[in-house]
């Protein structure tokens, strides 16, 4: 020991160190009460996810998923053409392999999983060989991916972020084609689009037309132009006081009388059209809260510095009001992502609608559990993804917050 | 402006009124500043002392009287704001640096989106603006990366890159710890001796005494008492004055 007037030591701070029982014993029970409950959670756990299990590997006949397998991905798509559908989980599979490698580094229990989940597909008979290769290409896409991310570090993060941006419109464009008379990449029209493709394509047209929509309204809701912040007021409080299924159903009803003569909308564009206004409105609302969030200070430097009104809002505003609603913004699009399983109401086969149709053939009756059960589990697996990226996302972005 | 007739004050206020609510904030105030002066305004809070800077670059707008930058009249012409805007750069208590942009990125924004620049004539003098403030190895960090008194000296930094003709201090130095104060006094000492001119809100006598040329002491929307720093710390007339210099200077 030094005395008191001596600079003591810089010591390292003191390890925890358990065995695994230690840790059982200190985290589950260490006190009588705790034991009890430990032990009342395991009953109920046991209870409730053993005859689940039981069930999922004895009593189910999961013939039902392998022989629709194609239909519940992709509906009526027609087979000669799925190698766009191919090319676009090619793409995301770099494209998520080099943010990951970038971003997230280290390997991660979703990483994995994304890794595995081709694998967990290629386990259906029902799959033929090139299929089964494609599946194992993304894979290996990805995994190239994720060593390019790594590899090159932070110089490839503007391009990363540019192909995220650009992706979600190409995949529209890959899907819909180009041309409607050459057989090469010609059109394919939405009433071909089915399954969970078409759970996907609402989605995303939902999210990247919505964006804009909803940001534009929350900002016009702040403006000083009094018709035009009438307008935001009006359109957010009507859209966000009607049900969803209501404005599917106007969608898809009264639309068409809107439209000039001549022209027409199939269903799924209708749809689409629906989804965008609703989830624009919500959106609008939660950018106006990050909105709300900045201090006010900002504003008055900008104007300082002889930014003009326009330029403060894309340069210093917006910016920051959208990096602070991220978490809520991609919770609306997981909401977004499973709501869009209502279009099942109105007549459109997406992953809920075509289940439904499947279940009312007389080769497939009685078969509910299981097909509910594996799409609940689809739905599931992309809504924790999604999760689970945007809080990656939000440590990444908190770099260099105040 | 070369066509400026000599002795033309380049800030000019008459009778500047302005109100919040029912509550007078500015009563009439007059002042006149030459170019390359440095005016320290000071005086009790709730006096208007900010108020007033901010009405200088229209962050408050004046209801009555007129204000006169440069030869441009502070009206509702928007032009007129934007360009006096660009001539005043501007620095308040809390930095208002942008929390999301680096030290360097903060600096530049305004010369390249307001001045139109090209990046690098940017980062050349966003990289001299720094070297002045001294804190050049700060340039890629952000704002929350740095302390206090370095985040004040960036904006210092940010506010000269758009090349301001006057430079607006609203209570620069409140916000800081105290062994932060003298590293932004310093910089603005200098930026005073290299001739800016300069309209500061503070309580720094100090700083008063080292550059002002002229001192206001502001108390409820008026201006009580003015005069050089000698007249003033030496034989302040009013009372309201000698009794706030006791508070103030008695530590």
């Amino acid at each position: 020991m030094t005395t008191a007037t001596v600079d003591r030591k810089i010591l390292p701070p003191p390890i925890e160190r358990y065995t695994v029982l230690g840790w059982v014993y200190k985290n589950l029970f260490s006190t009588w009460y705790d034991a009890l409950l430990t032990l009342g959670s395991a009953t109920v756990l046991y209870l409730v996810f053993a005859p689940m299990i039981g069930w999922a590997f004895t009593t189910a006949k999961w013939e039902v998923i392998n022989a629709n397998l194609r239909l519940l991905m992709i509906g009526q798509y027609p087979p000669s053409e799925l190698w766009r559908i191919w090319a676009c989980l090619y793409i995301a599979a770099i494209i998520l392999g080099v943010s990951w490698g970038m971003w997230v580094r280290g390997s991660g229990g979703v990483g994995i999983a994304l890794i595995v989940a081709p694998f967990f597909f290629m386990l259906f008979p029902s799959l033929e060989l090139n299929d089964r290769l494609n599946l194992g290409g993304i894979v290996i896409a990805a995994l190239a991916g994720f060593f390019i991310g790594r590899a090159r570090g932070k110089s490839l993060s503007r391009l990363t972020t540019l192909s995220w941006i650009v992706y979600f419109p190409l995949v529209i464009f890959l899907v819909r084609g180009l041309n409607e008379e050459k057989q090469f990449f010609g059109v394919i029209g939405s009433n071909f689009w089915g399954g969970l493709l078409l759970t996907f394509l609402l989605t995303v047209v939902g999210i990247v037309f919505s964006f804009p929509f909803g940001v534009l309204l929350a900002l016009g809701r702040r403006s000083s132009l009094t018709f035009v912040k009438m307008f935001c007021i009006i359109f957010i409080e009507v859209i966000r006081g009607v049900p969803f299924i209501t404005i599917l159903f106007m969608s898809q009803l009264v639309l068409p009388l809107f439209l000039p003569a001549g022209l027409t909308l199939d269903r799924v564009i209708r749809a689409m059209a629906g989804v965008i206004i609703f989830s624009a409105a919500y959106l609008a609302e939660n950018v106006r809260g990050g909105l709300q969030a900045i201090p006010k200070g900002q504003f008055e430097a900008a104007e300082a510095l002889g930014l003009n009104g326009f330029q403060t809002t894309i340069y210093i505003i917006l910016p920051q009001a959208l990096r602070a609603v991220i978490p809520i913004l991609v919770g609306q699009f997981i909401s977004l992502f499973k709501d869009t399983s209502l279009v099942a109401i109105v007549g459109l086969y997406d992953l809920l609608g075509i289940s439904r149709s499947l279940l009312a053939q007389p080769d497939f009756i009685g078969r509910q559990p299981e097909v509910y059960m594996f799409i609940s589990a689809i739905y599931w697996m992309f809504s924790y993804v999604m999760s689970y990226i945007s809080q990656r996302l939000e440590v990444r972005m908190g770099v260099g917050e105040r | 402006m070369s066509e400026q007739i000599i002795n033309q004050p380049i800030i000019s206020c008459r009778d500047v009124h302005k109100w919040f609510g029912q509550f007078q904030a500015l009563r009439g105030i007059d002042m006149d500043v030459q170019k390359g002066e440095v005016i320290v305004i000071f005086g009790p809070s709730g006096s208007g002392k900010s108020t007033f800077i901010r009405t200088i670059n229209r962050l408050e707008e004046h209801q009555r009287g007129t204000i006169i930058i440069d030869g441009i009249e502070l009206t509702h012409d928007v032009r007129n704001i934007e360009r006096v805007r660009s001539e005043t750069g501007m620095v308040f208590q809390q930095f208002n640096l942008f929390p999301h942009l680096t030290v360097m990125e903060n600096i530049t924004l305004a010369p390249m989106r307001v001045r139109k620049w090209k990046r690098e004539q940017a980062d050349e003098v966003g990289m001299q603006l720094l070297k002045r403030v001294g804190i050049p190895e700060q340039a890629y960090k952000y704002p929350g990366q740095l302390s206090g008194g370095q985040q004040q000296r960036v904006a210092i930094a940010r506010a000269l890159a758009m090349q301001p003709k006057i430079m607006l201090f609203d209570e620069p130095t409140s916000a800081l710890d105290p062994e932060m104060i003298k590293e932004v006094l310093d910089v603005m000492i200098e930026l005073a001796r290299s001739g800016m001119t300069m309209m500061v809100v503070t309580h720094e006598m100090g700083f008063a005494r080292a550059v002002a040329h002229k001192m206001y002491f502001f108390d409820q929307g008026q201006i009580v008492e003015s005069g050089t720093p000698d007249e003033i710390f030496k034989s302040p007339k009013e009372d309201r004055t000698k009794l706030f210099l006791s508070q103030v200077l008695s530590h």
